[in-house]
């Protein structure tokens, strides 16, 4: 199931970052010690639409609190994971347990499009995300402090239809952190943005996911923001976990640098020898 | 002012203050050519009166009472057959727009219903009601129904589902979900039903007037023409015409209050 990166890599330092068993290094400096994070395990999981087989049996561990990407080709099934996840698909087979006793707020998805209603100004789109709580005392000042949390606070009356499409991506990161979520899952959160509005937000998510210590799942097309967000990087091929590579790079990550460029390199090249085979 | 017209006005041109009145120099100028090709007899007051007659046989209504009279008749009877067609096809509309089971049930039955010209039963209503008010109401009912339910329907039907999702994921219940995310999707394409079904009302009472009928602007404009008093046949469409521009006008205004939210709307 998951195949070390050392059969195909040349021997550099990168080489033994490969990972053969995830559970095995839970902890890391890096990663918050006070994790309010879930750790996940999803065993065997499949799951078809119709007679199209997208995932044939997935094994997975996270660890509370750890930020892992999953990269992969378009229709290899991120997407679908990432719903299973969320409970926005039904399991076929196999099981996502997330040990321990789940609220519906301790989840939250954050998709490509920003989905704010366009009728309710910015601050009522952040309090949406308090779920159950909508209605509780404090919800204002929660929601005022997530929209701090994200820079916004100074547009909390504003119709979403005049922020720009980093502002209401942002409204919408404040609408999932205001429930606390102790999983957040990511679809191509930045695929639509700009090159520079997307690293301004790749920071703004590495820097809410140190302080928060939630569980982090990040589907990217983009093999540069993997590895310069995450811990770990999941490659799907053929409805399975092809690759499980650890990024061991301190944090705060320097941008462009030799390691993480060549680990870079190395999942691509995973990723373009899989298209050549077929 | 309508989504499209405000969107494809270019901010620069706006000028705020004379806005509100450039679109009264074209009316105001007709009315002064009218005035002037009838006084200098350029037109025969037989074909067209003055507007200075117009006027004054609406002053000479307005002190006997009757055009009041006849006004409310008139407003009477175009709302309560809005009120209730509008909420019938409002109220199918949801049921068809949110339930898979309603839609199954009668939108093939309205949609041929629809291709019935609602005048075309004026003979078949007046043999139903007589001339009585319930065959008034009945064919404005009749008349406003189709386009509220058809945009109805297709407001719901149309809502993002992302949103929708969205909203689910969020845990909104079923109420909260169509209050906050499937209504105020749908307004926009509610409004524009009920702007087609506003025209509808007034065309649909005119001709129930003037057909069948013993009270009301279109049993005015008739009577008048017996006597062959052109000024006030006149008058009655005008009247129409302004009432019509009334309740658009309200509808326009109603829907900026409501859909501040719209770029189209916001301020500029
Ligand atoms: N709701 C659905 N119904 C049918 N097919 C689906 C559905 N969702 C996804 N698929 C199919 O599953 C495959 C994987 O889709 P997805 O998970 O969205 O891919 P990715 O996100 O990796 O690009 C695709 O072939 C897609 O067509
Ligand atoms: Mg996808």
């Amino acid at each position: 199931m998951q195949t070390a990166l050392r059969t195909s890599l040349p021997e550099t330092g990168l080489a033994s970052r490969a990972n053969f068993a995830p559970h095995a290094r839970v902890v890391r400096e890096e990663r918050p010690v006070h994790t309010s994070g879930l750790p996940l395990s999803i065993r065997g999981l499949r799951k078809s639409f119709g007679d199209n087989e997208v995932l044939r049996g997935i094994d997975l561990h996270i660890p509370a609190g750890q930020f892992v990407a999953i990269v992969g080709k378009s229709g290899c099934g991120k997407s679908t994971l990432l719903r299973l996840i969320a409970g926005l698909e039904k399991v076929d087979a196999g099981s996502i347990s997330f040990g321990d006793q789940v609220q519906p707020e301790d989840i939250r998805v954050m998709f490509q499009e920003p989905r704010l209603l366009p009728w309710a100004r910015v601050l009522a789109n952040v309090k949406v995300g308090l779920g159950r709580d909508r209605a509780s005392g404090d919800a204002q000042s929660r929601a005022e402090k997530a929209l701090s949390e994200v820079g916004l606070a100074d547009k909390r009356g504003q119709w979403p239809s005049v922020l720009s499409g980093g502002q209401k991506q942002r409204v919408a990161l404040a609408r999932a952190l205001v429930s606390r979520p102790r999983v957040l899952a990511f679809d191509e959160p930045l695929g639509a943005l700009d090159a520079l509005t997307r690293i301004s937000m790749q920071r703004l998510l590495e820097r809410v996911w140190r302080d928060q210590g939630f569980t982090a799942i990040l589907v990217t097309h983009d093999v540069s923001e993997a590895v310069a967000l995450a811990d770990r990087v999941l490659v799907i091929e053929e409805g399975r976990i092809a690759h499980d590579v650890l990024v061991n790079a301190a944090r705060p990550r320097e941008r462009g640098s030799v390691e993480l460029a060549g680990l870079e390199g190395s999942i691509l090249s995973h990723l373009l020898s899989a298209d050549d085979r077929t | 002012m309508s989504l499209i017209d405000s969107v494809s006005f270019p901010r620069s041109v706006r000028l705020p203050r004379v806005d509100g009145l450039i679109q009264w120099i074209v009316p105001l100028a007709i009315i002064a050519i009218w005035q002037l090709a009838c006084v200098t007899g350029f037109v025969p007051t037989r074909v067209l009166p003055a507007p200075s007659d117009v006027v004054l046989a609406g002053w000479k209504l307005l002190l006997s009472g009757e055009l009041v009279r006849n006004i409310w008749v008139s407003f009477w009877r175009a709302s309560i057959g809005f009120l209730i067609g509008g909420s019938i096809g409002f109220a199918f509309g949801l049921a068809n727009g949110l339930s898979q089971l309603s839609a199954k049930l009668t939108d093939t039955t309205l949609q041929m219903v629809r291709n019935v010209p609602h005048l075309a039963l004026i003979p078949l209503v007046i043999l139903w009601f007589g001339i009585d008010e319930s065959a008034k109401l009945f064919l404005v009912a009749l008349g406003v129904f189709f386009p509220i339910y058809l945009n109805t329907l297709h407001g719901i039907r149309t809502v993002d589902p992302q949103l929708i999702e969205m909203g689910r994921i969020y845990g909104m219940t079923d109420g909260e979900l169509f209050r906050r995310v499937i209504f105020p999707g749908a307004l926009p394409s509610i409004f524009v039903g009920i702007r087609f079904a506003l025209g509808i009302m007034w065309l649909t009472l005119i001709v129930a007037e003037t057909i069948a009928a013993s009270s009301g602007l279109g049993y005015m404009a008739m009577q008048a023409r017996e006597f062959m008093l052109i000024d006030v046949v006149v008058l009655s469409i005008l009247i129409y015409a302004l009432l019509g521009k009334l309740a658009d006008s309200a509808s326009r205004v109603l829907e900026r209050l409501t859909l501040a939210w719209h770029p189209a709307f916001q301020k500029r």
